[in-house]
């Protein structure tokens, strides 16, 4: 089992090393760059050609890399250059990550609740007319783009009804505590309740938009696995033995088709991260989603590495505990 | 018949990847599970055949969710077919460019022009209909690319085997790794000159690894099957078996696969458009490209994003649907 | 017109300081008819903020920000983000009128030279900065030697970018020396004769500041760290000016910037006892944001949302345009506009007058030169280049190229206040070339991703760019364009590039303010002469800033420098 881990960490360690190597040489090959961010019309050819020289920008993107990777090597992943300008990247990276983690486990538990079982209702009713209406409702989530749902419910809920709050994470008003920078928690851990009632307030729509895209996937795949379930032999078994429905329906059914949901749970954090740049857009919602479209636009190289690289490291981390929580239920997997 | 699973494992609670080469192996498992699904239903094909497709036939004609995609298919085609008979205007005439003043940038319905025209004064409705033509394009396009593309590295990768399986498949776990908007985002980000093919291009590489994995696959689960153990022994050489044997067996889930990405590319391609990296030459109207833009409207005038998104949703819509009902009629485990 | 001589200048500023506080008493007693019934006797600005309980109000007043400010000294920053915030902390010895562009009194009471190497600045009495200094020329002194103390990021720049350009560092510096000749007399010598002092120094990057608070927490330790500059602590945390409100906090997290009232401001107190700077990126979320009533008014609203925010009751406040949109035209990047009557044509072809009615907001002005009518210097006489289709096709003839195709680019993803929406200029440019026989090919690019890039390194042939003015300067106009060899039009491959180069130089060097004035309008007439023409100047376009129905006293500013001290809110 260690050695099972340690072998996936040191992979993850070279698979970041070449994520590095190619983001590095992605973000430089952009057209146009930080100097034209930092000066636009009033830059001269004089101007820019200075600034140029003094960022080292026209040392060959070898001896810049070699520089970016020796002071990340000690903890110095380089300053903001327009998302924050001044803070460093790491620091941009630390403020803002709360928030889409906020934003993320607020969408997923959505997406958790209403389809799990809407999925089980799907599936025991197979082929009925709840059953196709629900498919079709969960492609529908698919096939509207997420950036569209946004602002229709940002349009309905808060400029139209305003019932929630159009934008942002808290209330300017609101004298709230921060520890976590994970604001409802914050609140509730301070007991600062109107604080965390106010964050909370500001979730709820950026979480729908974000949840639509997780609550396909677990609607389809709770749906199929009940499905695969319902016809195992085991299930069957029971049924014949004369188990009581609701017994059948927790004991055999539910947990054993909930495993597949939860490992597809446990990889939805690309796909969140995808749709936080477009949630966060609309929302103007301070996560690391939002710095990415602004780092992009305002080509902040430091900031962008720090969060392209932390959101892959994160990716991955997740995805090593998944599969070390399969190999410890499944020893098959070890071996291969 | 072949035993799938041996080599792509399907069963819910194993992983999908069994070999756990590397750490991005297990990313993107969403994408991954359902294309290795595909795979594997295809790979029946070659034990039913005929009858496999009659069987699904048969289950399609009476499923409701796909008789609604391929109605809304139909229109969608016929409408993109005959747009410039069907489009009661030029929509590069800037006809009502007199009525757009700034306080007033989108003229409103009027006889002739039932919904209107758009901030350059053009027909909306013309637009929207030849819109379809160029909506079309841009993912059939897209995902002819992501086919080829896919078709290259899947033969390789299925075909051959060994050291290039490994390599390819690498390559491919990796593209799966990263969200798959972010990585249309970075590529279109890095041309200089942004235009429709730029946008094509960004989409049909994201779904390049998808299509990749899906050849390959389908091309092991062939590899032991009588019929190519038979040309094999009949001394057909490896390039012939592949081309005669191996690939018209992945046809079917290519088309499913190729149904599905068809709607992604095109709620791509509005993204795309929505963060700024969309085609800027809007003379030839796309959906996507439509809304991407009419943003800054939706406070105002809310209609000139709502008619592109709507069309989008239906198209998108359509083809999940059809996409998701094919898949089940030649999931071999849905016949049970 | 402003006079040069120096009694003159005096007395006008003396005027000036006075229609001020005349407009003060005015603003104070509005104030009191919407009730604020305890303030009646707050009438004289003179008298230090004892009435912060009585006249003002303890509303806060929230601004949506398109973007963070990048620091909060503003010495260190060119962007407005930055300066909407450090004008309500910080004040200058040059104040600008309020909803105008002329140079006022601010924190020096009035200004002389005999030559214009040697000014002496009266400072203004019973001053004191946030943290307790008091002002006196020492304090100022110690500002202008700040400035010029500058190390290498400081020199940069993305450093000190308005020092630079105005005054330059090391052997070449304008700057020469500072003293307190008495306790509130700055003495301030330059090198050299130019039209641009000392009125550069109302711009907001000359902002006096705490010479205490600058010592104590390195105000001059910007730094250069890897591919970025790292600002000091007192750039970042501790702001110390003299201005109506004082820098509270800073939330990186929550993107929002908490100014609160200077109860001991020398001035009139603010109308509001805080300040909160929104940073809300999406102009969209902006916009909703006021319509929801979470904030109280945001800058440069869409010219297309302008209408419908009056309808919902919002003030929207239209300010004169102070900046111009050109169409630059790069003969290095394509030799065919080496040629004046391909130029010609390419003007003749442009419907403006259509252009500016029906695409720009109301209070869009045609451009006849590249500044605006406003800054000094601007020439009447200037014959319009009318729009005549024929007229550009027999040009195009006489050119020998009736079959012209020319590289038409626009940027994409960005708005500028001379520019709220690039795809509408381009498409109105190209469809009036096309209907002149021209062939149009576009190339588009992001703003910082290639088109400052590509356009200054003159590799576009046909542009649109911008500028706004940042104070009543001609130079700041024509030098930002035209100035250098590989300036942004090329004018190095004209034969009359030289003759350019000089007049410039010659007009800012000239002392007696009428005389430059004359030598500036005949600069514009020889720079739209049908010889030179090396641009298109199109429009002028006003940007506004909106404030909710409850905000008043907002008075907008041509400079887009806004005092919100004058801001209140009813309830």
């Amino acid at each position: 089992m260690l050695r099972f881990i340690v072998r996936r960490l040191l992979q993850a360690v070279i698979a970041l090393f070449v994520l590095s190597v190619l983001l590095f040489a992605w973000l430089r090959s952009l057209p146009g760059g930080v100097v034209s961010a930092l000066l636009g019309e009033r830059g001269t050819p004089e101007n820019a050609a200075r600034l140029r020289a003094q960022l080292g920008l026209d040392d060959p993107l070898p001896v810049q890399y070699w520089r970016f990777l020796q002071r990340a090597l000690q903890g110095d992943f380089g300053v903001s250059n327009g998302v924050y300008r001044g803070e460093p990247a790491l620091d941009v990276f630390v403020q803002r990550f709360p928030a889409t983690l906020e934003l993320s486990l607020f969408a997923l538990a959505l997406a958790l609740v209403l389809a799990i079982p809407l999925g089980y209702v799907a599936a025991r009713r197979r082929g009925g007319m709840l059953d196709t209406g629900s498919v079709i409702f969960s492609l529908v989530g698919v096939a509207v783009p997420v950036f569209f749902l946004a602002y229709v419910l940002k349009y309905l809920f808060a400029v139209r009804w305003g019932l929630l709050p159009p934008s942002g994470r808290q209330s300017v008003g609101i004298d709230a505590t921060h520890i976590t920078n994970l604001y409802v928690l914050d609140g509730i851990l301070t007991r600062e309740w109107d604080a965390a009632w106010d964050a909370l307030k500001h979730l709820i729509l950026p979480a729908i938009a974000l949840s639509s895209i997780p609550f396909a996937i677990i609607f389809r795949i709770t749906r199929a696995a009940v499905i695969d379930v319902m016809d195992e032999d085991y299930v069957r078994t029971a049924r014949a033995k004369g188990l009581t429905s609701s017994v059948i329906r927790v004991r055999h059914i539910m947990r054993n088709a909930l495993i597949p949901v939860v490992t597809i749970v446990g990889l939805q954090v690309g796909a969140l991260l995808g749709g936080a740049v477009l949630t966060e857009k609309v929302f103007a919602f301070q996560g690391i989603g939002q710095a990415l479209a602004i780092g992009f636009e305002r080509r902040d190289y430091p900031v962008l590495q720090v969060l392209i690289m932390f959101a892959a490291l994160i990716y991955i981390v997740v995805n090593l505990a998944v599969d070390v929580a399969y190999a410890l239920i499944d020893p098959r997997v070890r071996t291969k | 018949m072949t035993d799938p699973t041996a080599e792509t494992g399907t069963s819910p609670v194993s992983p999908e990847d069994p070999d756990h080469r590397s750490a991005f192996a297990r990313m993107g498992d969403r994408r991954k599970r359902r294309i290795d699904e595909l795979a594997e239903a295809g790979s029946l094909s070659d034990e039913r055949g005929v009858s496999l497709w009659q069987s699904a036939w048969r289950r399609l004609r009476r499923d409701p969710v796909f008789l609604i995609g391929a109605v809304i298919i139909l229109l969608f085609l016929i409408v993109a077919l005959i747009a410039p008979w069907l489009a009661p205007h030029d929509p590069r005439a800037r006809d009502l460019i007199g009525q757009v003043t700034p306080a007033t940038p989108i003229p409103d319905p009027q006889p002739g022009y039932p919904l209107g025209g758009d901030n350059a004064g053009r027909d909306l409705l013309s637009r929207l209909i030849v819109g379809a033509r160029q909506t079309l394009i841009v993912g059939v396009l897209a995902t002819l690319g992501g086919l080829f593309g896919g078709l290259v590295l899947g033969t390789l990768a299925g075909g051959i085997g060994g050291w290039v399986d490994n390599i390819v498949m690498r390559v491919v776990d990796v593209m799966l790794s990263i969200p798959s908007l972010l990585m249309a985002f970075s590529i279109a980000a890095i041309f200089a000159r942004p235009s429709q093919w730029t946008v094509i291009l960004a989409i049909a590489i994201v779904q390049v690894p998808v299509f990749a994995r899906l050849l390959r696959g389908s091309m092991i689960s062939q590899r032991h099957s009588d019929h190519v153990l038979a040309a094999r022994s009949l001394g057909v050489r490896a390039p012939a078996i592949v081309f005669r044997h191996m690939l018209p067996n992945s046809v079917g889930p290519v088309i499913v696969q190729g149904t599905l990405v068809l709607a992604v590319s095109i709620i791509d391609a509005a993204a795309l458009s929505f963060l700024g990296l969309g085609n800027p030459d809007d003379s030839v109207p796309e959906w996507g490209q439509m809304l991407g833009r009419a943003q800054v409207f939706f406070n105002t005038y809310p209609h000139v994003a709502v008619y592109p998104a709507l069309c989008i949703i239906v198209v998108a819509l359509g083809f999940t649907l059809m996409g998701e009902s094919l898949r089940e009629a030649l999931d071999p485990k849905s016949r049970r | 017109m402003r006079n040069r001589s120096v009694g003159a200048l005096a007395s006008a500023a003396a005027l000036a300081l006075l229609l001020t506080s005349c407009a003060e008493s005015d603003r104070d007693t509005g104030d009191d008819g919407d009730g604020a019934p305890a303030g009646t006797d707050n009438a004289t600005g003179t008298e230090p903020a004892a009435g912060g309980d009585d006249g003002a109000s303890d509303a806060t007043f929230v601004f949506g920000a398109a973007g963070a400010p990048t620091t909060f000294d503003p010495f260190y920053a060119s962007d407005g983000e930055t300066f909407r915030v450090t004008r309500q902390i910080f004040q200058n010895l040059i104040g600008i009128e309020e909803g105008g562009s002329e140079a006022v009194p601010e924190l020096a009471t009035s200004w002389e030279s005999e030559d214009g190497l040697v000014w002496d600045f009266a400072i203004q009495e019973g001053v004191t900065f946030h943290d307790g200094t008091p002002l006196d020329a020492e304090a100022v002194c110690a500002n202008f030697e700040r400035w010029a103390d500058q190390n290498e990021a400081g020199q940069s720049p993305s450093g000190a970018y308005y020092y630079g350009n105005d005054f330059g560092f090391g052997e070449d510096s304008l700057y020469e020396s500072c003293e307190a000749t008495d306790e509130l007399t700055a003495q301030v010598t330059v090198s050299r004769v130019t039209g641009k002092f000392p009125m550069v120094l109302s711009q907001s990057s000359y902002a006096i500041q705490s010479p205490t608070a600058m010592e104590e927490y390195d105000a001059n330790g910007i730094a250069l760290e890897g591919e970025a500059f790292v600002f000091p602590e007192y750039a970042q945390e501790h702001p110390t000016g003299t201005g109506p409100f004082m820098f509270e906090s800073y939330d990186n997290a929550g993107g929002s910037v908490t100014l609160t009232r200077n109860d001991d401001y020398w001035g009139d107190p603010a109308g509001v006892s805080e300040i909160v700077f929104r940073i809300i990126p999406d102009e969209n979320a902006r916009r909703q944001e006021l319509e929801a009533g979470t904030i109280n008014g945001y800058d440069l609203p869409n010219p297309v949302d302008w209408q419908a925010l009056e309808d919902a009751g919002n003030q929207v406040l239209i300010r004169d345009p102070f900046n111009i949109l050109y169409l630059a035209l790069n003969p290095v990047a394509d030799p065919q506009l080496e040629d004046p009557l391909v130029r010609q044509a390419l003007y003749h072809a442009l419907n403006r007058e259509q252009f500016v009615t029906s695409q720009l907001p109301a209070g869009a002005e045609v451009a006849t030169q590249f500044m605006p009518s406003t800054v000094s210097g601007w020439s009447s006489g200037i014959e319009a280049y009318e729009y005549d289709v024929e007229k550009a096709r027999d040009l195009l003839e006489q050119a020998g190229k009736s079959d012209l195709t020319i590289e038409l680019w626009y940027p994409s993803e960005v708005t500028r206040p001379y520019m709220p929406d690039p795809t509408r200029v381009y498409d109105a440019v190209k469809a009036d070339w096309e209907a002149a026989g021209i062939t149009v090919e576009t190339v588009t690019k992001p703003w910082a991703g290639g088109y400052i890039d590509d356009t200054q390194a003159s590799r576009a042939p046909a542009f649109f760019l911008g500028w706004t003015g940042d104070l009543n300067s001609a130079d700041n106009f024509l030098c930002a364009f035209f100035c250098g060899d590989d300036n942004q039009f090329g004018t190095s491959a004209y034969d009359w590039h030289e003759d350019l180069q000089e007049q410039i130089a010659a007009a800012d060097a000239e002392a007696d303010e009428a005389t430059r004035i004359g030598l500036y309008e005949s600069l514009n007439e020889a720079i739209m002469s049908p010889e030179w023409l090396p641009g298109l100047p199109i429009s002028h376009s006003p940007p506004a800033i909106v404030v909710g129905e409850n905000v008043q006293g907002l008075v907008a500013s041509p400079l887009t420098a806004e005092d919100f001290s004058t801001v209140t809110i009813t309830e």
